[in-house]
């Protein structure tokens, strides 16, 4: 069947050749591949980006019983390229009040952070870019590292919805990533490992997923990343009626496009890390294994966009006492069952 | 030169120029990004020493919680972020003497340390083997730790908490800024 990883294999020894041809080391070797697999994943991510924002206006198009964009290609299908093409054309606004620095580096501070995550996850069998042996570990260090894009968005835009906004989200991302954190923990206390490739390799058959193993630490998991995503019914960073568009406030062009493929790049990131932790990866029958990765990720991502066109948004309060004063203990008596089964059992 | 001397250099100049920004920026902001800058390097350092665990917890706690906990305040703290901070003051010959008398001691350990580089390759796994010795050989250090952490963590709820019987504050809206 069409496995990517013998592709990516032949590509790998081609740049080798090339490289080591031009009388250059094993280091640079080493580099050209990675620039090479981060080129690649960016023109993947983008061309990603663009198909989730067509389906989530025509998700929310067909719950809301309208027909969404239509005019643009067969069923609008490029309406989304054609918004891309015309915000890159859109003058670059800096506010003149702005703290210059930190406002430009903001988006691209966000951006970095939501794509780094991508270097760890194993897209199919042999397809990651590299295996690191603290693979979900890295993926929560570079997730808080989000955060303080978002607050230098909030702070240096010099506007009291960006400010709010800025520290909504950040609050927000900072109390619910402590019970997300727990819910992996779960995982990993049986798995015993904290490598995504290993992690996919224990669960190669339908009854082996951690879901059926970890049932209270997938729900943890869920709701703290559809948190983390700043998804409805926990969107309060943006809601508009309040905050105008919250940080992104003062952001337009080039800039605002970062903010926004960034936090569709998130959406994606957190469906495949519950794809890769509770559902098997890229295990699955008869089709080929980025196939599945991809079946079961954007099946995740439909759940998420179905969800925020289903329920209204929660208050501050609610959204901050639910994290702390339930999901937290939650989270930690799921740890104290599991290990009490890893030593019993 | 190899790329690991490269890489070293590199991240020596990142750690260095950012901690120099940390105490020179005349924002309390900008130090705070550049602190994160720094911390980012020091994570580096540990990645290239072969340790990505310890990469992983700097960057996770440093720049995750500490860092982050700092900017919260900075920007919570009523304009304190768009004052310019002072960076002299009449002590001078006192704060230069603690700080040649530090580096002094610094360099004295340096150089009675036998830094012997062993070979053979780190151990892999990172977290299986530093879990184990937490919980047998440092068991009772890491208890006392996360005492130690519980009570500032109460510490800090009953210096936050308002007192019931109080009255509100008047100007008091730092219940709807932290509660968002």
């Amino acid at each position: 069947m069409l496995e990517l990883d013998k592709l990516i294999g032949f590509v790998g020894a081609q740049i080798a050749a090339l490289v080591t041809a031009l009388g250059l080391g094993p280091d640079w070797v080493t580099l050209v591949q990675l620039v090479v697999a981060a080129l690649t994943l960016i023109g993947f991510a983008s061309v990603m980006v663009l198909g989730l924002v067509y389906a989530e206006r025509k998700v929310s198009a067909h719950i809301q019983m309208r027909v969404g964009p239509m005019r643009v290609g067969w069923h609008g299908i490029l309406q989304t390229l054609a918004d891309a093409v015309k915000l890159l054309q859109k003058e670059d606004i800096t506010p003149s009040n702005v703290d210059r620095a930190i406002y430009f580096w903001a988006p691209i501070v966000t951006f970095v952070a939501a794509f780094a995550v991508y270097a760890v996850i194993p897209f199919g069998r042999g397809l990651v870019v590299t295996d690191l042996n603290i693979g979900i570990l890295y993926i929560l260090a570079i997730t808080t590292f989000g955060v303080i894009g978002l607050l230098m968005a909030g702070w240096s835009s010099n506007n009291k919805y960006s400010l709010l906004g800025g520290f909504r989200s950040a609050a927000q991302v900072v109390s619910y990533e402590v019970p997300m954190a727990l819910a992996v923990i779960g995982v990993v206390m049986l798995t015993q490992t904290l490598s995504m490739v290993q992690i996919v390799g224990q669960q190669e058959k339908f009854y082996q997923w951690y879901v059926w193993r970890q049932p209270i630490g997938f729900l943890i998991y869920f709701v703290a990343a559809t948190a983390e995503v700043n998804r409805t019914p926990f969107d309060l960073p943006e809601a508009d009626s309040e905050l105008v568009a919250g940080f992104v406030t003062e952001y337009s062009g080039m800039k605002f496009a970062m903010f926004f493929l960034a936090e569709f790049l998130n959406m994606f990131t957190v469906a495949a890390i519950g794809t890769t932790l509770f559902f098997g990866g890229w295990n699955g029958p008869v089709l080929p294994s980025w196939m599945w990765f991809l079946i079961k990720t954007l099946a995740g991502v439909f759940v998420l966009m179905w969800m925020r066109w289903t329920y209204p948004r929660l208050r501050v309060d609610q959204l901050m006492g639910f994290a702390w004063k339930f999901l937290l203990p939650l989270a930690i008596l799921n740890i104290l069952i599991t290990g009490l089964f890893v030593v019993l059992f | 030169m190899d790329t690991i001397t490269l890489v070293f250099f590199a991240l020596a100049l990142l750690i260095i120029t950012s901690a120099l920004f940390v105490v020179t920026s005349k924002n309390i902001f900008h130090s705070a990004i550049f602190l994160i800058m720094a911390l980012f390097g020091a994570a580096g350092m540990f990645v290239m020493l072969e340790a990505p665990f310890l990469a992983a917890a700097q960057v996770l706690i440093y720049v995750g919680a500490i860092a982050i906990l700092m900017i919260f305040a900075v920007m919570l703290t009523a304009r304190i972020a768009d004052e310019s901070i002072i960076h002299t003051n009449e002590q001078v010959p006192a704060g230069l003497a603690i700080a040649l008398g530090l580096l002094a001691v610094i360099l004295y350990g340096l150089w009675n340390t036998p830094l012997t580089i062993h070979g053979g390759t780190p151990p892999s796994g990172g977290g299986h083997k530093l879990g184990e010795l937490f919980l047998t050989t440092f068991v009772l250090p890491f208890e006392v730790v996360s005492v130690l952490l519980l009570a500032a963590l109460v510490g800090a709820l009953i210096i936050a908490r308002r007192d019931p019987g109080a009255t509100p504050r008047p100007n008091d809206q730092s219940a709807e800024q932290t509660g968002a």
